[in-house]
């Protein structure tokens, strides 16, 4: 009797007859042996959650040098993603001009001061260019010099320093540096030892980001903000106002947000993020360090919810009334939720049968590949391939895998912190009887399932893909569009088949939330019906023949 | 405000450059790359630098942007890069078969001292690198220069590895364009077609960084300058090189190398840097100057005599890379305008000179930097408002806030399109830029104009 597990389901429709596992073997002939040895394990066929015993992806590991990859760096992780959407900040980069000039806006975290007067350094580049001369007598006197000039100019609460490949190898010691300058001026002063080098991609950035922001500025002001559910919104960058959208729900709800890491976000938010009394997590990835020290040091609860897709959204909202455990939040998140829908079904409904049935692959970030497949679900597309450029094990095989994971060389590299009890800020946010009553409930804490179990039967799951594996498969399955980034917006177009950038949004959004929503459907809708990709051949390329007819008359 | 933070008053700073006018070489490095056939730019260094790279050259161009990294990791720090930049030769040529593998140097891999040649040989000797296929390299530490001297490097490295004289010298002359768009590229080519100079142009991004859709994905894309002609260019009877900065490093190399002499220029970009650019290839080539030729000249300067009323004593800020602003200033000094503010980022002393010899007779107190940055031009502004900006993109910052008029050159432009298309260089590159220029001030006058002074015609 053949079981569910070994049939080939789910896939066969849409893939049209393709063999995942052939295809995989075919991608890796292409490869010389150690090289195609390493990929087998970061190309994995899905199997339904119930038949996924033992099934393993590689993720987390090196870039094979010469394999177009789309992973950047450290810096990229933790000036870029991390601090770089905190407006009120001066991010000085350490390094010669390039790192600092390319994370310069190019991120899209949008912010909105409250007032005109409110501090936004976010438009702003601050590099101390190093020249060679730097490089041969080291660059700490020069970065002293510019964050005194940056001082001086601006009067910032906070100045951080962002070290850049050369730094590390030259030995400059940023963060004494950052000590001296913070007894100096008064204000705080903090580095990052972010070298490009450091880890396998920008994974390693999220979290020495992580680390540097939890040691110097979380639990530093303890006022207590007014509102009966707050919440701290981490791993939410305010991408294309994404956080805005968030933000626009929660209030509706009555929650309040005490911080969110990072998007729109001020230092302040940071400082005072302790008082809240939950974690709410949307990139695992590149946030789950601080939910864990914060649990550990403040006894704050974290949780994993997801605003990408509206059925999401409605889930996480009543996952965080659960929590609170109050019929009057309960209430209000379901008036909302109602209130917020019918426009939602609306589109969605206008938007379906030209979408229905059609298919995308997402290769990108640390969870959007997966959020994302939400949204796809909800408009009837299937996702048929998908992989993250820099995510580990468990936010493909969720977090029960954490005790399983080697620790390499390239991991052990990055601090991870000891964390303690704060003797007088900790202060469990629930009793063990409630956490008791709440887990009999299924309500899950500190749990992230992964991309890889809401995936199909057969779907071809991919790490940090690269240029010819994506070649192959747009050229194999022919999807109808693929999510990526913009280093592989024009190769996936080029083909004839759009590509939406799911880091930059193509310069839309905000995709999160309700509104969100209708936005992505509308967007995709847009994209996949484009009449465009039906005039890539002119006349005489679809029918080269000349008639000689008219010469003859 | 967006630069809300911009104080007038300017205070000179020694250590911190804040909104910078240049980026790195190693970028320079990978476009001029992308203009040889068949060839793949790979970058030695960590994953950033190529991602980076990657994604502002795809910004700016809208196309496909291919480069491999060495993908250093702390280990690599500590020991050195040969075991990445082998494995990555290996690799590349075994799943991407590029004719060239470019190879550029990065501040990391330059700070632990790789000798790329070495390694390179090591490949080879390990049998990395197929018959046929070229591994060619340019230093290019981040910490020197700027972008433009990345540029030249990869390119005075075309002619260290392939230029080769035959003994036997060819009726054709080599052009160096600089570091110029890929549509300046096509123009300074069929200029020269039009005077019926046979040429050798590289690096050539034409019909690489603005190709067309084709439903077809092509890693090497049918532009680019092929080895074959590079090795040629030892045959040439003479270079034309645009552009000291960007051009000039090769352009003496081939000379050295080959005995190639060479007539550096400045780009053609406005009335007079044409004419010189005309003019050197109508006596190197000793032809004619067709009149399809002369036509163009005429309708540009036809249009700067039909519209002087409104480019006259216009104040402009401009920042850039040196070698487009000399030739920029001299061509808005020639339509009377006032270039008043003009900044680069990237070092050189030349170019103070240089600017300050230009606009001697602009009848206004003209500044002028090296090593600048766009946040002391904005003081600069804040200090004595212009009437139009010209730069990358980054200036819409400025535009916005002091409310200026403001036209998209050089690089990056993320933002608007064009650049890949439209030439600035020639005449009609020219008649492009004063269309550009005069769109922007006129839009000005009609969205300020008080109704009773609103112009049908102008």
């Amino acid at each position: 009797m053949s079981s569910i597990c070994e049939e080939k389901l789910n896939l066969e429709e849409e893939t049209e007859g393709v063999d995942p596992e052939v295809l995989k073997k075919e991608l890796l002939e292409k490869y010389p042996t150690k090289v195609a040895r390493k990929r087998a394990k970061q190309i994995v066929v899905n199997k339904l959650a119930s038949c996924s015993e033992g099934l393993e992806i590689g993720a987390n590991v090196r870039t094979t040098p010469g394999i177009i990859t789309q992973r950047g760096c450290t810096y990229a992780g933790c000036k870029g993603v991390i601090l770089g959407p905190t407006r009120d900040i001066v991010n000085i980069t350490h390094g010669p001009i390039g790192c600092g000039f390319y994370s310069w806006l190019t991120r899209r975290n949008q912010t909105r001061p409250p007032t005109e007067n409110d501090e936004n350094f976010m438009t702003y580049c601050f590099s101390t260019d190093m020249q060679d001369k730097d490089i041969v007598f080291g660059g700490e006197k020069k970065l002293k010099a510019a964050i005194q000039e940056a001082y001086d100019l601006f009067k910032p609460k906070a100045i951080s320093i962002f070290s850049t490949c050369p730094v590390g190898l030259i030995g400059d010691d940023v963060h004494a540096v950052a000590r001296e300058m913070r007894e100096a001026l008064g204000i705080n002063v903090f580095g990052f030892s972010c070298e490009g080098y450091k880890g396998v991609s920008q994974s390693a950035g999220h979290h020495i980001a992580n680390n540097g922001i939890f040691t110097h500025v979380v639990g530093l002001d303890d006022s207590v903000k007014e509102g009966k559910y707050k919440i701290n919104l981490l791993g939410e960058y305010n991408i294309g106002g994404d956080a805005f959208e968030i933000d626009r729900v929660l209030e509706k709800c009555g929650i309040t947000v005490v911080s969110t890491f990072s998007g729109n976000s001020t230092y302040d938010q940071f400082a005072n993020a302790h008082t809240a009394d939950l974690n709410t997590v949307m990139c695992h990835r590149s946030i789950n360090y601080v939910a864990e020290m914060m649990e550990e040091k403040f006894g704050i609860p974290w949780i994993k919810i997801n605003f990408i897709g509206a059925e999401a959204t409605a889930k996480s909202l009543r996952k965080i009334a659960h929590y609170f455990q109050d019929q009057e939040l309960s209430d209000r998140v379901e008036a909302v939720i109602a209130e917020e829908m019918p426009e939602i079904l609306k589109v969605r409904e206008e938007v379906r049968p030209r979408c229905q049935g059609k298919t995308a692959m997402l290769f990108v970030g640390g969870s959007r590949a997966h959020h994302y497949q939400e949204l796809f679900k909800e408009m009837g597309m299937k996702t048929i391939s998908a992989g993250y450029e820099f995510a580990h094990r468990d936010d493909y095989e969720g977090r029960k895998v954490l005790p399983t994971i080697k620790v390499d060389a390239d991991s052990r590299n990055i601090e991870e912190l000891e964390v303690t009890p704060d003797p007088e800020r900790f202060r469990p946010r629930k009793s063990p009887e409630e956490l008791e009553r709440l887990a009999q409930e299924g309500f899950e804490f500190k749990d992230y399932e992964g991309m890889m179990r809401d995936m199909d039967n057969q779907a071809l799951v991919i790490d940090d893909i690269s240029q010819y594996e994506t070649e192959k498969l747009l050229e194999i399955y022919k999807p109808s569009i693929f999510c990526a980034g913009i280093k592989e917006k024009y190769v996936v177009q080029k083909q004839g088949i759009p590509l939406k950038q799911l880091h930059s949004y193509d310069y839309g959004g905000p995709y999160a939330g309700f509104k969100g929503a209708v936005n992505f459907y509308q967007e995709i809708d847009r994209m996949v019906n484009s009449k465009v990709w039906n005039s890539l051949k002119a006349p005489w390329q679809k029918s080269p023949e000349l008639s000689a007819k008219y010469a003859c008359d | 405000m967006l630069l809300r933070h911009t104080p007038k008053e300017v205070k000179e700073r020694s250590a911190l450059t804040i909104n910078p006018a240049k980026t790195c070489q190693p970028i320079g490095a990978m476009y001029a790359s992308l203009g040889i056939h068949g060839c793949l730019p790979h970058s030695h260094g960590s994953q950033g630098c190529c991602a980076y790279h990657r994604s502002t050259l795809t910004r700016h161009y809208k196309e496909p942007v291919m480069a491999a990294t060495s993908s250093f990791t702390e280990g690599s720090s500590v020991f050195g890069g040969q075991a990445n930049l082998v494995q990555a030769i290996d690799n590349i040529f075994t799943v991407y078969q590029p004719e060239v593998i470019a190879v550029h140097t990065t501040c990391l891999s330059e700070t632990i001292g790789d000798d790329i040649p070495q390694i390179a040989r090591k490949a080879e000797a390990d049998g990395k690198i197929p018959r046929g296929k070229y591994v060619i390299h340019a230093n290019t530490p981040s910490y020197v220069g700027s972008h433009v001297t990345g540029f030249a490097n990869m390119t005075k490295a075309m002619v260290d590895y392939f230029a080769a004289s035959t003994g036997k010298k060819e009726d054709r002359i080599n052009i160096i364009p600089g570091y110029v768009e890929p549509a300046d590229m096509e123009e300074i080519k069929r200029m020269a077609g039009r005077l019926g100079i046979q040429t050798i142009l590289f690096p050539d991004t034409s019909n690489v960084l603005n190709r067309p859709q084709t439903g077809k994905f092509e890693m090497y894309p049918r532009g680019g300058v092929t080895v074959d002609a590079l090795m040629g260019t030892g045959d040439s009877k003479a270079t034309v090189a645009l552009g000291p900065m960007a051009s000039g490093p090769a352009a003496r190399a081939l000379d050295t190398k080959c005995k190639v002499p060479c007539e550096i220029l400045d780009l053609p970009i406005g009335l007079s840097a044409t004419d010189r650019f005309v003019d050197a290839l109508r006596k190197l080539g000793g032809v004619h100057v067709p009149d399809s030729i002369n036509l163009e000249r005429g309708q540009l300067l036809d249009i700067i005599t039909d519209m002087h009323q409104y480019f006259y004593g216009k104040k402009v800020a401009l920042v850039g890379d040196p070698d487009q602003l000399v030739s920029l200033v001299e061509f808005l000094v020639s339509i009377d305008m006032m270039p008043v503010y003009v900044v680069t980022g990237t070092p050189g002393k030349k170019f103070e000179s240089r600017i300050r010899e230009l606009t001697r007779e602009v009848p206004h107190e003209v500044k002028v930097r090296a090593e600048g940055d766009m946040f002391l031009l904005h003081q600069w502004i804040k200090n004595e408002p212009v009437d139009l900006m010209m730069g990358n993109t980054y200036l819409k910052y400025i535009s916005r806030d002091e409310d200026i008029p403001f036209v998209r050159f050089g690089f990056p432009i993320l933002d608007r399109i064009g650049h890949a298309y439209f030439p600035t260089v020639g005449y009609r590159g020219g008649m492009r830029l004063l269309e550009k220029i005069l769109d922007a001030l006129l839009d000005r006058q009609d969205r300020d104009a008080p109704e009773e002074r609103f112009e049908l015609v102008m």
